[in-house]
């Protein structure tokens, strides 16, 4: 094996080709072996047997906005604990309580997004935003995924 | 004994078509095993009929999807509709390339016929023909940042299913996709935060490593591995996380099939169908690996008998313990229900999330202490 | 010890890096600039690993390349693409752009050119044993500047309640 340090790194790139051209094998054989036999019924889009009315595309709750933009803020501090995790046993305490502090603070966050109710969906989150006084614009709401939730609900949950 | 580059670079080629090879074999029976474990828990008896016990039923579907009609809507965004699946099989594939199987296989020295094409590279030990020994690790390449790059495969993994959503203009599977997305971005943290312990107690991120960390016995005879090592709490966690990351029950709300048809690949047919199911079954196994390699020792279990078996014994533990997830992840799927999708989210941020921070903050204070 | 050939990937990347940015902002279709964007960061941490950095790179795919990127998409995917796609590529501002690209440029190579006074060689140290940049960075960061590893929680403090306002007002 080369001495090299990048060389560690090269069988990963040789994997990556070699996925690429496997993937790329398998999904133009299908298009070449496959037949076609193309009907208007079978070209529409799929909805259960309804006839498709507008376009897929519509607006969506801001919720999954929001879990987007928390999610990238907790990664960036789980990002934060690896390095610390790797060398606290030489840290000792110091690192210790250093941490603590860090994850203490980033805690306060977390609570103050748990209360808002950001983290609440379906029927909780029409209540808990309705009881923080936050507007509620019901057609934002019914586009989400907050319907079927509700849907589920009244079934009884499954 | 260093190899030269163009055989580096063979053996990598080697290493990897193996290893894909293996893994796709795998995968194709972890569907075999599913359908026939799901069928007897269901008092049925799964594929039987082509060759014994169903054991060709995983070729015949194989050829059958590619002659099934690959279909592509004329609704479609085209470019990212082919893209998708690819991205997906790609990205569930890559993450495979760090992982360690076993110790290294030791081979040679061997003395070489001089009519091979590649004695230019090494003319100085050549005048004994004589090669080796090589030292092969079973591991397509040992990085030193392996957990960092599996950890980031697996965030890239939300790209396939979010742009299959998206491309396929239906509106079941734009909501599929945008389920899956939120769904995989918000077990991550989760996922990422359980393996702070592991990390802590190995104090490192090459994969070698925290298997060789846990080497070794308790009292002589509880193995030393990290999940009797204090780390039961961040085991359960990456389990949960893993399962709501690879869409499976019941955490398989993306593609819901009582609501949503089947999420995110409701229009795709033929080999791009199949080629997300293999992503997923390919991530299924992905999760099985790395759950044995931080949590339970890796390839470490008991060495006996003769040199040769001595040096596959690792490998087969290894296969072992990975068997054992899969048979869990199906034993589950025949046994639970499916989330409703507010207890996901509220399971991930108020109950998985608190609880891996709890759990690192214990483990340091039990190590730092 | 056969090096492998470094500059050629060296090249390789900057290739792909700079045709990904240039696709980045010449794409109509907001969805490609996002994957332009995404390989364009795999490549930048491409070169981080070359630059004796392997966990800087491992962040930058973990953070940018999976974990922004996706919020990009998010936003880009529930978006009309019809109208996006009538809407003009480059607005009245395109001059003042292309003078602050050139001047930036300039300033790099600038940098560049006289980099042997700004940094000197001595002050440069780069520790080529892989395994000691993630253990040597931790002990950097808490240690030598811990102070700026505390003030980054507050930020995430504050960027996390700036979330919640913002998204606030829009319900």
């Amino acid at each position: 094996m080369p001495d090299n340090y990048f060389a560690g790194y090269l069988p990963i790139l040789i994997h990556i080709v070699l996925v690429g051209g496997l993937a790329t094998v398998i999904i133009s054989l299908s298009w070449l072996i496959g037949e076609r036999k193309p009907t208007r019924a079978k070209m529409a889009p799929y909805e259960s047997g309804m006839a498709p009315v507008g376009d897929a595309r519509g607006r969506f709750s801001v919720q999954f906005y929001l879990v987007a933009m928390l999610f990238i803020l907790f990664d960036v501090e789980a990002v934060f604990l690896y390095p610390w995790a790797v060398i606290l046993r030489d840290l000792g305490h110091f690192g210790l309580w250093e941490m603590l502090v860090y994850i203490a603070i980033v805690l306060v966050g977390f609570f103050y997004v748990w209360k808002k109710g950001v983290l609440e969906w379906g029927p909780a989150a029409v209540r808990s935003q309705a009881a923080s006084g936050l507007r509620i614009n019901l057609r934002d709401v019914q586009s989400g995924v907050q319907v079927d939730v509700r849907f589920n609900d009244q079934r009884g949950g499954s | 004994m260093p190899l030269p580059l163009s055989i580096f670079i063979l053996v990598s080629v080697i290493k990897s078509a193996i290893v894909l090879g293996v893994l796709l074999t795998a995968v194709a029976y972890t569907v075999w095993l599913e359908r026939k474990v799901v069928g007897h828990m269901q008092n049925r008896w799964g594929p039987t009929r082509v060759g014994p016990f169903g054991l060709l039923q995983p070729a015949a579907d194989g050829i059958k999807f590619l002659f099934k009609e690959d279909l592509t809507p004329p609704h479609v965004y085209k470019p990212l509709f082919i893209a998708a699946p690819m991205m997906a099989l790609i990205f569930a594939l890559t993450s495979i390339s760090v992982i360690p199987f076993g110790n290294s296989f030791t081979f040679g020295p061997f003395s070489v016929p001089q009519f091979l094409p590649f004695h230019y590279e090494m003319p100085f030990h050549w005048g004994g023909a004589v090669i080796g020994p090589y030292s092969i690790p079973f591991q397509i390449t040992d990085v030193n940042i392996g957990l960092l790059m599996i950890l980031g495969v697996t965030s890239m993994g939300v790209y396939g299913v979010a742009l299959a959503g998206w491309s396929s203009n239906n509106k079941y599977s734009l909501l599929g996709g945008l389920r899956a997305s939120a769904q995989m971005v918000s077990y991550e943290i989760a996922l990422g935060l359980s393996l702070v312990g592991v990390l802590i107690q190995s104090g490192s991120f090459s994969l070698r490593a925290i298997v060789d960390a846990q080497g070794g016995h308790f009292w002589g005879f509880i193995p030393r591995w990290n999940i009797f090592h204090w780390q039961f709490i961040g085991f359960f966690i990456y389990l949960m996380a893993a399962y709501a990351e690879t869409n499976r029950i019941p955490f398989d709300l993306p593609e819901a099939e009582t609501e949503l048809v089947a999420g995110y690949h409701t229009e795709y047919s033929a080999m791009k169908f199949a080629m997300f199911f293999m992503a997923e079954y390919t991530n299924m196994i992905t999760v099985g690996c790395v759950a044995t390699l931080l949590f339970f020792g890796g390839w470490h279990g008991p060495l006996f008998g003769p040199p040769l078996v001595q040096a596959l014994l690792p490998v087969f533990w290894f296969a072992a313990k990975i068997f054992c997830f899969l048979f869990l992840y199906i034993w589950v799927r025949g046994t639970l229900p499916r989330f409703r999708y507010d207890q996901l989210m509220s399971f991930g941020w108020k109950f998985l999330l608190p609880l891996a921070i709890a759990n690192l903050v214990a483990t340091a204070i039990f190590v730092a202490w | 010890m056969t090096p492998v050939a470094t500059p050629f990937f060296f090249y390789l990347f900057a290739a792909i890096m700079l045709i990904g940015g240039i696709l980045v902002i010449t794409r109509k279709n907001p969805v490609h600039s996002a994957l332009a964007l995404i390989v364009a960061l795999l490549a930048q941490a491409s070169i981080y690993l070359m630059l004796y950095a392997p966990f800087v790179a491992g962040v930058q795919i973990i953070l940018y390349a999976g974990g922004i990127m996706v919020l990009f998409l998010f936003v880009i995917m529930l978006v009309s693409i019809e109208r996006s796609m009538k809407e003009r590529q480059f607005n009245s501002q395109w001059v003042a752009g292309t003078v602050a690209a050139v001047a930036l440029g300039g300033l790099f190579i600038a940098v560049y050119a006289k980099a042997e006074k700004i940094f000197p060689h001595h002050a440069i140290r780069i520790t080529p044993d892989e395994l000691l940049n993630t253990q040597g960075v931790a002990s950097m960061l808490y240690g030598q500047y811990m102070f700026a590893f505390e003030i980054a929680s507050l930020l995430l403090l504050v960027a996390i309640i700036g979330a919640v306002v913002m998204a606030k007002k829009r319900i």
